[in-house]
């Protein structure tokens, strides 16, 4: 009987997040350390489109931190941000086509707005009004919007990675050429919801982008609590699905990862298993305090591979951004957050009536009868109408 | 009319249904190639194969994920899970997914199924083939609870749930698959969801409740009428939203009420139903309303005939209660 050692030493069992690990070998890169481009991987995205897309993460991070100050004000109840994911999560969103619908987990509004929700929609969201897609029935950062093909948060882990494979397993079965992209975070592959989405679309072969952000943390606990295995994308091969790495704060290698997986999918060559490699730069949310459990030095070394510096300089060494520009896109962005949020907070609750919707096409008896209740009761009056 | 068990019945709206719409999708463990373990998909696989009558892998949390994913694109998919004792892998996303998906989105995102899947005890299946789970899919908001005890309600109701916009847990009582035998009207019909049925009408006593225990409430009826007591039998159908106004109206007439159901006392359907009768009837009844029911045991396998709320524990209550 063979006894076979699964400890890699104490390298690997490491609890520090090493940034190291984005730059290993196996894991795909364009942006090289000077800005430049390795062009066996480029993209070729266009000047025009990686201005675009620069703007798209900025203002992903300026509405992020205005999210986290409205929640430290007690303007919003809660909020969970994308620090640092700004690259993975806009440039997944970018690489679909406009038939593409998108699985989101909690932390990716910012490939909602990118999508085209509006952003007064998100706002009014994070303030749960009646203004809100989802009616105010959800915590902030649980947004919905079938017109843009966004799929409905929820907060249990890994759920909607199975039904992302089956909504593709769908389009497959009509013969339509619709590719879902599913997000979550390392902690998801821990799921139960992880092995079955896997397993499911390997078996059918669906036309799924399963996209990992391995940003390090799950809430408190590391990268290597979750798996014993060296990263997430060999997982893949056990269930059938083709895996790939790629950083996950270099825009282009984003772009490029999943825009192959997209085309893999829609030829008919199955899912794929994305991992992008990322860091959480925040806490995980705001109800969060990261110095309890993370060495501020892993922060501080990840922050020198933050995804928009190193996207900026990249336009700087192309010759398409100085200074100026940047002060001009931060006015603008601001302009734009504080009128979309003036116009939101206005807003007034969802009506009291309006807890009783939905629940089934038609409110049953007994729901008509608790809503008749409610509404001859004190708080009849003066909430919402 | 054609005489059918319950299991022809049931693959009967599925032969149907499947016809109509092409949305529908069957899928689950063994439904495929053999029929399903109860052979209720029999045939299927061979009529609209392998795309429409899908053989999955082993995951009941699978099947019913991806379902939810089939259905957010917009198909209509029928999951079968092999037993109800077996759903509890899929409880997360039938409970916080499936039930939640059209009231979290605001209404962006119906998300309708229906999951067939056989309830109950009898069979000499032990604790993991027997129980009755119905409670807890009711306590959860969004969901419909259908439970048939007979071939021509079975159809009718499956063909109503399949139209229907909201997602159905669909029991079927697997202890009368094949002995609740009946005529069975061909084509196209529907049961409607909500609506209960009075199968024996009678002025002492009422006694509500669903699936096979309507056998056994038959045969307890018939035993009391002999010493002179006439119960009337309000079978549910459609456990959730319940038809609270048969319920209430056969109290009304009778004052009296029984409550049988297989699953546990503690917190089952049985006390839910007695509460509504409070608040509604209550300066209607003659005597304290009754629960006939499984015990606050798991499901036993040799003593399962104890365990059931068979006739001769449906019967004293009837009586006695008929005498208070």
């Amino acid at each position: 009987m063979t006894t076979v050692s699964t400890d890699r030493g104490p390298h690997h069992r490491s609890a520090e997040r090493r940034p190291e690990d984005a730059l290993a070998a196996d894991v795909l890169r364009v942006m090289r350390p000077d800005g430049s481009l390795d062009p066996a991987a480029d993209p070729h995205l266009s000047d025009a489109e990686v201005l675009a897309l620069y703007r798209a993460m900025v203002r992903t991070r300026v509405v992020d931190e205005r999210a986290v100050a409205l929640q430290r004000q007690g303007r919003i109840g809660f909020h969970i941000g994308s620090l640092g994911e700004e690259a993975t999560i806009v440039g997944s969103a970018f690489a679909l086509r406009p038939q593409d619908w998108l699985f989101p987990c909690y932390r990716e509004f910012g490939a909602a707005l990118l999508r085209g929700l509006p952003l007064e929609r998100y706002f009014d969201n994070l303030f749960g009004n009646a203004g809100d897609l989802a009616k105010g029935r959800q915590m902030p950062d649980h947004w919905c919007d079938r017109e843009h093909k966004l799929g409905s948060v929820s907060s249990p882990i890994g759920t909607q990675i199975t039904q992302a494979v089956g909504f593709a397993w769908a389009a497959r079965l009509r013969r339509d050429d619709v590719v879902a992209l599913v997000y979550f975070g390392d902690g998801a592959t821990s799921s139960s919801d992880f092995h079955n989405g896997l397993n499911f679309a390997g078996v059918y072969r669906t036309p799924t982008v399963l996209l990992c952000r391995n940003n390090g943390w799950a809430i408190s606990v590391p990268t290597e609590r979750q798996t014993a295995s060296e990263g997430f994308a060999s997982k893949g091969a056990a269930y059938g699905v083709h895996g790939v790495r790629c950083d996950g704060n270099d825009l282009f290698a984003v772009v490029r990862a999943c825009r192959d997986a997209i085309a893999r999918a829609s030829r008919g060559d199955g899912p794929t298993l994305v991992e992008a490699l990322t860091y959480r730069l925040s806490g995980h949310s705001t109800s969060d305090d990261p110095k309890a459990y993370r060495p501020e030095g892993e922060v501080a070394r990840w922050s020198e591979l933050d995804p928009i510096e190193r996207l900026r300089a990249h336009l700087v060494a192309r010759g398409q951004w100085g200074a100026p520009a940047e002060a001009a896109l931060h006015a603008e962005l601001a302009e734009e957050v504080r009128a979309s949020l003036a116009a939101a907070e206005k807003k007034p609750a969802p009506a009291l009536a309006s807890m009783f919707e939905d629940v089934y096409a038609e409110p049953p008896w007994h729901l008509r009868e608790q809503r008749e209740a409610l509404l001859a009761g004190p708080r009849a009056k003066g909430h919402g109408g | 009319m054609a005489q059918m068990n319950m299991v022809q019945a049931i693959n009967d709206a599925l032969r149907l249904e499947m016809k109509r719409d092409d949305r529908v999708v069957v899928l689950g463990e063994d439904v495929g190639k053999v029929g399903g373990v109860f052979r209720v998909t029999a045939g299927l696989y061979d009529e609209f194969g392998d795309e429409r009558v899908i053989d999955t892998p082993l995951s009941e949390g699978g099947i019913i994920g991806t379902a939810i994913g089939m259905a957010l694109y917009g198909l209509v998919p029928v999951p079968e899970i092999q037993f109800a004792d077996f759903i509890f892998p899929a409880y997360d996303q039938i409970v916080s997914e499936l039930a939640k998906y059209r009231y979290r989105s605001g209404g962006e995102y119906p998300c309708k199924m229906v999951i067939r899947t056989p309830v109950g005890g009898g069979i000499r299946g032990g604790h993991y083939h027997s129980q009755s789970p119905e409670a807890q899919f009711i306590h959860v908001a969004g969901l419909k609870v259908v439970c048939p005890s007979n071939a021509a309600d079975a159809k009718g109701l499956l063909l109503a749930a399949i139209r229907d916009p909201d997602p159905v847990l669909f029991f079927e009582p697997k202890r009368v698959y094949r002995a609740a035998k009946g005529e069975v009207p061909e084509g196209d019909y529907t049961v409607p969801l909500g609506q209960a049925k009075v199968v024996r009408p009678g002025a002492d006593v009422t006694i509500v409740t669903w699936g096979a225990m309507v056998y056994e409430a038959l045969d307890a009826a018939n035993k009391a009428s002999a010493e002179g007591v006439e119960c009337e039998i309000v079978d549910l159908r459609t456990l959730w939203p319940l038809d609270i106004d048969s319920v209430v109206a056969s109290v009304k007439k009778t004052g009296r009420l029984v409550v049988v159901h297989e699953a546990p006392r503690s917190c089952g359907l049985g006390g839910e139903i007695v509460s509504l009768v409070n608040e509604k009837a209550f300066l209607h009844l003659e005597a304290p309303p009754v629960r006939v029911t499984g015990f606050d045991t798991p499901f036993p396998y040799t003593l399962e005939m104890e365990y059931l709320p068979l006739a001769h524990r449906i019967l004293p209550a009837v009586l006695a209660t008929a005498k208070y």
